[in-house]
């Protein structure tokens, strides 16, 4: 028999589970899926707002004289153009080009970088940083320092904004400032995983249930609801934002995966350069596109794709967008497949059934 | 929430007989765990079901599809199907409303109504259920 080890809870874990949320195992974390209806709770950010639990994301911070050194030489984005105060999509990366994981980059200081990470990745990307640390530099995990609780949606500002003396509306996106909310020290960032405008605000694990309560509180009037990671999956997948070991993960590169704008070829050396310049010249075989079923049904993760009738590619995501009326999915096809307008077919259990590639984002929001 | 009435099964299934018909559905504890449903589909085999058809206790009538996830629908006795309800093709959500009334799915005529035994009472049901949590 396999031991299972017990399943790790964050400092919200006890509001979750009196909320009568559907708890699920995710990567070894006890997370709250839905609390009253998926659909309800996507709709909720899609119009208003939404507050999220993601405290199990992963957060390591490189401190020292080199830390940008050792930063810019792990991920694949250019860490040097970053002005302190702000954040960076980038990449992990192994020397082969596949990806160890997605990341977020915050300058904190010339001295210290701030990367949060995916919760179930968080020990491997310790190690894997840590491995190539040939710099004056330090790696820290500081996960357990850190409640991460997002706040989503277009009245996500004026909901958090009862909260902090800092004016939100001069964080740009993906920046951040190291403020207070509701009297204690918090880092707000100005991201998130929904395709909506909203914050990403790490904060003392000690101090999270308060601030969950007074987030709802000052949300109400604009019918906040509590989300659950079944409504982050379909609003990231709107706004067709990858999660890993699904669009992004060991076997794929940032070229396959259509997030070429995260490499920097130019910036100097950093792990898995070589393979991605020697892939780019000789070109990818598969890449990353966007479909809609026309059919009946929903091509879910891990579904054989048809071009022409014969096994062409495979399903990433796939699920009913619930603002959209629609269902999509995201799916690697060969790269003189993996254009838009082609008609394709998704097996659904053992049933071919016809869908469209399309443009993506299948959501943006009006700006 | 749990009608003393009907039978349940451990794959989620409800089963209300009257005379020698017995009504199908999926359990309140079943939409909740699948959330907003979206697609239910009524198959036997790689047939579509249609009244008339012989089924057989454990065996798959078809599917309950949520936004999350697919679950097979198992019929809970056998027999021959007399009617299919699909009012749910245009208005899924009636299962995740009302799974133990309105949204039930089909309605078989029992060829062997002793596999009632085999199934569970209500509180029964109840226990595997809290159990299962």
């Amino acid at each position: 028999m396999l031991a299972t080890a017990p399943l790790k809870a964050t400092c919200l874990n006890a509001i979750h589970r009196s909320a009568n949320a559907k708890m699920v195992d995710f990567g070894g974390w006890d997370m709250p899926v839905q609390y009253t209806s998926l659909v309800e709770e996507h709709l909720a950010v899609r119009r208003s707002v939404g507050v999220f639990d993601v405290s199990h994301m992963g957060e390591i911070d490189i401190t020292g004289p080199e830390a940008l050194r050792l930063t810019d030489y792990v991920t694949t984005n250019a860490a040097g153009r970053l002005k302190t105060g702000q954040i960076q999509y980038s990449g992990l990366l192994y020397e082969h080009g596949g990806f160890v994981d997605d990341v977020l980059v915050h300058k904190v200081a010339d001295d210290h970088y701030f990367l949060c990470v995916n919760a179930s990745n968080q020990e491997k990307d310790f190690a894997h940083i840590r491995e190539q640390n040939h710099f004056d530099a330090e790696v820290r995990l500081s996960s357990d320092d850190y409640a991460q609780i997002a706040v989503q949606g277009p009245t996500a500002r004026a909901t958090l904004q009862k909260l902090t003396p800092v004016d939100l509306s001069a964080i740009r996106y993906y920046w951040f400032t190291d403020a207070s909310v509701s009297g204690t020290p918090a880092r707000i960032a100005c991201t998130g995983y929904t395709g909506e405008n909203g914050y990403e605000i790490y904060i003392d694990p000690a101090e999270a249930p308060r601030l969950w309560h007074e987030i709802l509180e000052a949300g109400q009037e604009f019918g906040i609801k509590q989300c659950g990671l079944g409504a982050r999956n379909t609003l990231r997948l709107e706004a067709k934002m990858a999660l890993y070991g699904h669009e992004i993960h060991a076997s794929i590169t940032p070229w396959e995966a259509d997030l070429g704008w995260i490499v920097k070829l130019d910036k100097g050396d950093f792990v898995g350069r070589a393979a991605l310049a020697k892939q780019k010249e000789r070109g990818v075989q598969r890449r990353l596109i966007g479909f809609e079923m026309c059919g009946r049904g929903i091509g879910r993760d891990g579904y054989e794709v048809l071009v022409g009738g014969a096994p062409a590619g495979w399903v990433t995501s796939g699920s009913p967008a619930p603002a959209l009326n629609k269902n999509i999915g995201l799916c690697y096809l060969p790269v003189a497949g993996a254009t838009v307008g082609r008609a394709i077919e998704i097996v659904i259990r053992s049933q071919p059934v016809a869908a469209v590639t399309v443009e993506t984002p299948f959501y943006k929001r009006a700006k | 929430m749990y009608p003393e009435n009907y039978r349940y099964t451990k794959e989620h299934e409800w089963v209300h007989v009257e005379g020698d018909t017995g009504t199908i559905g999926i359990t309140d504890h079943a939409q909740h765990e699948l959330g907003d449903i979206v697609y239910v589909d009524f198959k036997y085999g790689r047939e579509t079901l249609k009244p008339g058809a012989h089924v057989d206790q454990g065996k798959t009538i078809g599917s309950v599809e949520s936004v999350k996830a697919v679950s097979d629908i198992y019929s809970p006795v056998s027999g021959d199907i007399v009617d299919i309800n699909h009012s749910l093709a245009d208005a899924p959500e009636k299962l995740n409303e009302d799974p133990h009334g309105d949204a039930w799915l089909v309605k078989i005529r029992l060829s062997d109504p002793g596999e009632i035994a085999n199934l569970l009472s209500a509180a029964d049901y109840q226990t595997y259920i809290g159990a299962e949590k």
